[in-house]
């Protein structure tokens, strides 16, 4: 058993590309814990979509020895972050399990808007903060630019700063050595009652429900009977142990300490991560400060292709639900589509995310609705009622209430205007403008949440060359005139394409949906219009002209089975449309209306 | 007298999936066209003679039908190339093995710039009683752009020199849709091959087949054939050839009353055939067969007694059931709807063709009253639940 003052808990802060991965990657080789032959890059990141996308998106934790320079074996536990503006919720449920976070910032990009979020997030949580300076071996890198930042933002001391490279590995031991030096040891009583934080989980086919864990105080010992505060949720510790990363069984987990649970808990939803974990006979009277609920943000009908792949698209959700609680879903019936789910996720990131595991791992088609926001509307009676769908948005509302967002922008101070222009073209109100360095600029704009959470990344990223960067979080509601703009293939309806839009952009967006809609649908045997409407009015309209010939030209004796073949490869193509009325509507028909912006 | 029948008569289509055949591939080119994909070489004229031994002694080989061959199709390539002795060689070759029915159509395949009259004669002397002249176009601009060698009068001499020898059927093949071919072109390459007296045409749109010269020139950049203007210019021969008397009997092919292909019609009927020579493909006993495709491989077998046949296919009876309604479907005629024919008009799919107009059912038969949506019919065939048959 470790003696506290030997521990160390962190976090590492950083936006994505500033090299956090690799760093984690280093500081477990450095200190041996996975051998070279282990070693493989980017550790931590062990989902797939991770390692292909180079983000990180579950947290987890390792267990790192380190000898530090008083000769004493310190247990450094690193408690991974995801870096993307989707994923915020898991960091503050990372930092909840830490005394520490190093804050890192990649020494070309200089601080970053999500950054900075995070650092205040952690300076809220009583974290200590080791500033790091990252990739100071590229040639673009300008470290005393971005150490004069850091010290402007954070109200730092420039000398405090560390100095690294990740890749090369120089700076790590004066970064290792500083952890342990500069960031407090983990206080608890060992003999209290013991409260341990579940800060994260995940489903294992075999063992069950996971729960990674930080003690408190107390001890959790294996055999314990264990009490899940929040729900009341009763089982027994079939196994406590820590992570090397390689799961290690030990007897117990005191003070200060970061390790996984197993408790024979089958159901995840009868976990919470958040919760306080504690022992049925020696039961803990307050449960430890949880953290930031995750509130989905965005909200999609996601259809299998294939009518009969219903439940096993729920069977699919349910086990990804597992290892994602911010992702929630309730069944949804479209008229076009069939039986399928409304889904919410915390950005289109995640969404994106969600989607591409339920087609890899489960071998879904899937067709992906205009994704929605959450509104509230008024209704004649007084009452409110939140809106997910467009589908759902009543006829006899008396007003629309919009999520709106504080989003924070930092870009170099040339890009003050574009950015300004960019902000204000998504109905974006200025709050405050702030000089971080002569050189950079934060902005802070009131903007609805629907002007953000589609495609406005993107368009922030290109139109600073990728040098501005963004966060954002949710500012109440505020009432909007929003109209619902519907489609109508061959004269009838699709409500999968619905969307509902500011009626200053609702011409511009039905015109361009329309367009790009009659691009993607393929000529069938008959004229197809498609257009775009607002009630009963229509307000675009184009038209897919009657295919003329799909034939082939020669079919003789030597051409039998190739020209056969041809039509059956032919044929399976067909078969990933979605027959939407008489009319077969390719898959990307329906991603293209998330890609329609009335810019 | 009887009359002749006419080309789209349902009980001559029907009947020719009694007939047999035998199919002769001979591969020679003066040079290879950037669309074609059919097997061909150039420069190899030297193999010819070995060839023409080659194709003689597999004749020798054959295991005949029971009945004399209805229809011999000479294809290539081009197999004017061998030149009347060698296929005079090889029509004998087939006489004396497999025999030939007294009204059998021997046709070949020729090109106006190989064409002579002299050649010709001798030919007609030789037993073929039919050919089909690669004209492909009378517009100087859309010859080249389909790089092929011969001028608009070389093709009205070879028709002129054909006809005059006394071929029974003198058949024309045109192609539309080039990036040069502009609607006037096409109309006039139309009327010229019909004023010139033939008896059958086929007109096939140009396409894009994979691994040719034409794909890779798309691939890079070049325009693509458009479908809007080749269906106006299939619309365009399909009035020009019925005011000339040519009756449309198959998707791409045109013939006047008793010009019909036998040896096409055997083929869309499921008929049998032998096949000889590389890259040839035979269809008998349930089995369709194709050769080695590699002109020396096939030599070296064929010379050393070893069979040329390098892939088999036996279809299952639900694929040969829809094998026979998809290539039925192709002709005028129509197809007995049988099994496949009926599941097609009972799904969604065949509701949705019929709706449309395409798919017509007509007592127990099936037409596609649009032959240039055919494929639409066919794709919705093959995906049809396997039924027992």
């Amino acid at each position: 058993m470790s003696v506290t003052s030997r521990i160390r808990n962190f976090s590492i802060i950083a936006h994505i590309d500033h090299g956090k991965s690799t760093l984690a990657d280093r500081l477990i080789e450095r200190t041996g814990t996975v051998s070279s032959r282990e070693m493989r890059a980017q550790l931590l990141d062990s989902m797939d979509l991770e390692r292909e996308r180079g983000i990180t998106i579950k947290a987890q934790a390792v267990r790192i020895s380190y000898v530090a320079a008083d000769g004493e074996a310190y247990l450094l536990n690193l408690i991974d972050t995801p870096g993307h503006v989707d994923f915020s919720y898991e960091v503050s449920r990372s930092l909840a399990a830490c005394e520490g976070a190093v804050l890192l910032v990649d020494a070309a990009q200089g601080v970053e808007a999500q950054t900075l979020a995070n650092a205040f997030l952690a300076v809220e949580g009583g974290l200590e903060i080791v500033p790091v300076i990252n990739k100071v071996d590229l040639p673009a890198a300008d470290p005393e630019r971005v150490a004069a930042e850091l010290a402007a933002v954070l109200g730092i001391d420039a000398g405090e700063i560390i100095r690294v490279s990740a890749k090369t590995g120089d700076g790590v031991d004066e970064l290792l050595q500083a952890i342990v030096d500069r960031l407090p040891a983990p206080v608890g009583d060992p003999d209290a009652p013991p409260r341990a934080l579940v800060f994260d989980s995940y489903y294992d086919t075999y063992r069950g429900v996971v729960c990674y864990v930080r003690v408190d105080e107390g001890r959790v010992s294996t055999g314990d009977r264990l009490r899940f505060m929040a729900t009341g949720e009763e089982a027994d510790a079939d196994e406590v142990g820590v992570l090397t990363p390689k799961a290690v069984p030990v007897a117990a987990l005191g003070p200060g300490e970061v390790g996984y649970l197993i408790s024979g808990v089958k159901e995840i939803d009868r976990i919470r991560v958040g919760d306080t974990v504690t022992r049925s006979d020696r039961r803990a009277t307050t449960p430890l400060a949880g953290y930031r609920e995750p509130k989905p943000m965005v909200f999609s009908g996601l259809f299998p292709t294939e009518g009969d792949d219903f439940e096993r698209l729920r069977e699919a959700l349910e086990k990804l639900r597992l290892n994602d609680s911010s992702l929630v879903f309730e069944p949804e019936t479209s008229r076009a589509l069939g039986f399928g789910f409304r889904c919410g996720f915390l950005g289109l990131l995640h969404m994106e995310i969600v989607r591409e595991r339920l087609e890899r791992e489960y071998d879904l088609d899937l067709v992906t609705t205009a994704p929605s926001v959450a509104f509230r509307v008024g209704l004649p009676d007084g009452t409110e009622r939140e809106v997910r769908s467009p589908q759902d948005l009543p006829s006899d509302r008396t007003e629309v209430l919009e999520p709106f967002v504080r989003v924070m922008v930092i870009a170099p101070s040339e890009y003050t205007g574009t950015v300004m222009e960019l902000l204000q073209e998504h109905r974006g109100e200025l709050g405050t403008m702030q000089y971080l360095t002569p050189e950079r600029v934060e902005l802070v704009y009131r903007v609805p949440l629907a002007e953000i959470v589609f495609g406005f990344f993107d368009q922030l990223k290109s139109r600073t060359r990728g040098y501005a960067s963004l966060d954002y979080e949710p500012d109440g509601y505020r009432i909007s005139d929003l109209v619902r703009v519907d489609v109508l293939l061959n004269g009838q309806p699709v409500d999968a394409f619905s969307a509902i839009v500011h009626s200053d952009k609702a011409y511009q967006y039905g015109r361009r949906l329309v367009e790009r809609l009659r691009g993607v649908i393929p000529r069938q045997l008959f004229d197809v219009p498609i257009q775009a409407a607002i009630g009963s009015r229509i307000i675009a309209r184009e038209t897919v002209k009657a295919k003329r010939k799909d034939v082939l030209a020669k079919c003789y004796g030597g051409d039998v089975t190739r020209k056969r073949k041809l039509l059956e490869r032919q044929k399976e193509g067909k078969r990933r449309m979605k027959m939407v009325g008489s009319v077969e509507v390719p898959q990307e028909a329906f991603i293209s209306v998330l890609q329609v912006d009335a810019d | 007298m009887p009359t002749d029948p006419r080309p789209d008569d349902p009980a001559l289509n029907d009947e020719a999936a009694g007939w047999v055949g035998a199919y002769v591939h001979v591969p020679f080119c003066r040079r290879v066209c950037p669309y074609c994909d059919f097997t061909v070489v150039s420069g190899k004229d030297h193999l010819m003679a070995r060839y023409v031994d080659a194709l003689v002694a597999e004749i020798g080989r054959c295991e005949p039908f029971e009945r004399p061959l209805d229809a011999i199709a000479v294809g290539g390539g081009t197999p004017s190339r061998l030149g009347p002795d060698g296929l005079g060689r090889v029509v004998g070759a087939l006489r004396d093995r497999c025999g030939l029915a007294g009204d059998a159509e021997v046709s070949l395949e020729a090109n106006p710039e190989d064409w002579s009259p002299g050649d010709a004669e001798a030919l007609v002397g030789a037993g073929f009683t039919r050919v089909s002249l690669g004209v492909q176009s009378f517009d100087p601009a859309v010859l080249a752009d389909l790089g092929r060698v011969h001028t608009p009068d070389q093709a009205d001499a070879a028709v002129a020199a054909a006809r005059a020898v006394g071929f029974r059927t003198v058949s024309l093949d045109l192609i539309y849709g080039s990036p040069a071919d502009t609607p006037e072109s096409w109309r006039g390459s139309v009327r010229r091959a019909l004023a010139s007296g033939i008896e059958h045409l086929s007109a096939y749109a140009l396409t894009v087949e994979r691994g040719t010269a034409l794909a890779r020139a798309v691939a890079a950049g070049a325009p693509a054939p458009d479908e809007d203007r080749q269906a106006d210019a299939y619309e365009e021969a399909v009035a020009a050839a019925s005011a000339a008397g040519l009756i449309r009997y198959e998707t791409s092919n045109f013939a006047a009353p008793g010009h019909a292909c036998r040896y096409n019609l055997l083929t869309w009927a499921q008929g049998e055939y032998l096949a000889f020579g590389c890259a040839a493909h035979g269809h008998r006993a349930g089995v369709r067969t194709r050769a080695i495709a590699r002109l020396d491989r096939y030599l070296e077998a064929v010379e050393a007694g070893r069979s040329a046949v390098r892939g088999t296919e036996r279809l299952a009876p639900w694929g040969r059931e829809l094998e026979r309604l998809m290539l039925g479907l192709r002709r005028a005629a129509g197809v007995a709807a049988g099994r496949a024919g009926r599941a097609l008009v009972e799904s969604e799919d065949g509701a949705r063709l019929r709706e449309a107009g395409v798919l017509v059912a007509r007592g127990d038969r099936l037409h596609v009253a649009h032959p240039l949506l055919g494929d639409e019919v066919a794709r919705a065939a093959l995906a049809l639940a396997p039924r027992e048959c």
